[in-house]
């Protein structure tokens, strides 16, 4: 099931003027944020259908930029976001994609700061609920009704089960798991949907097990 | 978790408890949360809500000048006229487009369950609420009775205008709170269906077609329909009335009919009113700089 709170229907409590493509527009960008781990220098957006036909008039475009400074989507500064990236010296800019996409309001973001960048396509399906369906090359699909751990790895034996064993010692249960691997012995992504927030510390403790390389978390 | 109408109003039945009380006890369990902690979450909604109304009676205006002040004008109208509506009636569609008002002008809003279509729930709310007098907790049931429709809408075909159209969004709305006021007027949970079909009914095939591309026009002017016409159901299903066709079946057609709207026609700004002279004139002028 897509929804699967009241709280989905009824709210978000939100800055007008659209659900799907100001509020969402807002928690596609914090996800991405969320993603890189921590404030983009600079993010290239491409809007795709309704996105890019109508991101104007919605504040698409200062939504998405409020979410990557971290604005939740009934933060007052929320219109008031593309001026403030600008003060802040975060370089956005905005295409609109004529390309053929699965779902009308739909987002591709690449967003980076010095050598390191991520790139994820984000889609809002209506309420200012949103789903994560590709996150760099890889498909996935990240509901955001659970907290989860996304894991860039190197595809070799053990590095899921040195993931799994602390999550287990820190009595951490997953909900749902999914692997992904671009080649054999080449990048892989696990997305980990777990029960309760993870602390830093377990992220720490992750990141420094065999064959990771980088790891973000989604905050339910 | 209750999948359709059907087994949402089936588990009421059966455990002889209201729809709002099922939608309550499915947010504890799947959130983990007390009925304390469910219960102050809505009741943030409700405040948010109520806020919203009271700035769009002291009257609001969007950026662009396209909306705002619609909702002040009714209720001066009220004041010194007899509506031929009746008052409760034009009561519920000023406080719904008041609502959506704020919304255009970029204020604050409680999603219901989109921002489009933000108006119709609270504005029906805050209107029945004068003649049935509800408590403060019964105020917070009608908004979770709102959400449980709302939630198989969701699950089962779409609420968003780009995906399905005006229907999924004020079609959607206006049948919640349909059957909202049917519970808490005192109606049974298959009532409460009834007036959710007879709603949505009424609703298919209205496209979305902002003026543009923006949340103003027509759809401030939307949840006066959506909050009218819930009205005018739950007095039907309250009066006896039943669908012949079955809630979920109504479901069925609006997303099958959404499936088949070319995409003009579903929030791009670009078919319908957007695409009239006047329309394309609007857009002209509030993007001929820029676009």
């Amino acid at each position: 099931m897509k929804y699967n709170s009241v709280f989905d229907i009824i709210g978000p409590v939100m800055i007008g003027p659209s659900s799907s493509h100001t509020a969402g527009a807002a928690r596609i960008g914090l996800a991405a944020r969320n993603l890189f781990g921590g404030d983009p220098e600079w993010a290239k957006i491409y809007l795709y259908e309704s996105f890019a036909k109508t991101y104007k008039g919605h504040g698409t475009d200062f939504a998405l930029a409020g979410g990557l400074m971290g604005f939740a989507p009934d933060d007052p500064r929320m219109s008031k976001a593309l001026e403030i990236a600008e003060e802040r010296a975060l370089k956005i800019e905005f295409i609109e994609d004529s390309a053929a996409v699965d779902h009308p309001n739909t987002a591709r973001l690449v967003i980076g700061k010095d050598n390191e960048s991520i790139e994820l396509i984000g889609i809002s399906i209506g309420g200012g609920k949103v789903e994560i369906t590709e996150l760099n090359g890889f498909e996935l699909r990240l509901s955001g009704n659970h907290p989860a751990i996304l894991i860039m790895h190197n595809d070799r034996f053990g590095a899921i089960a040195s993931v799994t064993k602390i999550l287990a010692k820190h009595e951490i249960n997953i909900g749902h798991m999914e692997v992904n691997r671009k080649d054999v012995g080449k990048e892989a992504l696990m997305v980990i949907e777990v029960d309760q927030n993870v602390s830093d510390d377990i992220l720490k403790e992750l990141e420094s097990a065999d064959h990771i390389n980088q790891i973000a978390k989604i905050v339910s | 978790m209750f999948r359709s109408a059907a087994e949402l109003v089936e588990i009421a039945e059966k455990e002889e408890i209201l729809i709002s009380e099922v939608m309550i006890r499915q947010e504890m369990e799947v959130k983990n949360k007390s009925r304390e902690e469910v219960y102050a979450e809505m009741e943030k909604n409700l405040q948010v809500m109520e806020q919203a109304v009271e700035d769009a009676l002291k009257g609001v205006q969007s950026v662009t000048g396209l909306t705002g002040g619609d909702a002040v004008l009714i209720q001066n109208y009220m004041k010194e006229k007899t509506p031929l509506s009746g008052n409760l009636m034009l009561d519920a569609v000023s406080k719904a487009m008041g609502t959506n008002e704020v919304n255009a002008a970029m204020g604050t809003i409680c999603a219901t369950p989109t921002a489009g279509s933000a108006g119709v729930v609270p504005g029906t709310l805050f209107a029945v609420k004068n003649q049935l007098n509800p408590t403060r907790e019964q105020m917070i049931r009608y908004l979770f009775t709102s959400g449980a429709f709302g939630f198989v809408v969701a699950n089962n075909a779409f609420i968003s205008g780009a995906a399905g159209g005006c229907q999924a969004e004020v079609g959607s709305a206006g049948a919640m709170a349909s059957a909202a006021i049917v519970e808490m007027a005192g109606g049974t949970p298959q009532a409460s269906a009834e007036a959710f079909a007879i709603t949505l009914k009424n609703m298919l095939g209205l496209v979305c077609d902002p003026v543009a591309g923006l949340v103003e026009v027509p759809c401030v002017k939307r949840n006066a329909a959506g909050s009218s016409l819930a009205i005018v159901s739950a007095d039907l299903a309250l009066a006896g009335v039943t669908s012949r066709i079955p809630c979920d079946e109504v479901i069925g057609a609006m997303y099958r009919i959404g499936k088949q709207m070319p995409s003009t026609l579903r929030e791009t700004g670009e078919g319908g009113l957007a695409d009239t002279p006047t329309g394309r004139l609007l857009k002209e002028k509030i993007f001929g700089m820029t676009v």
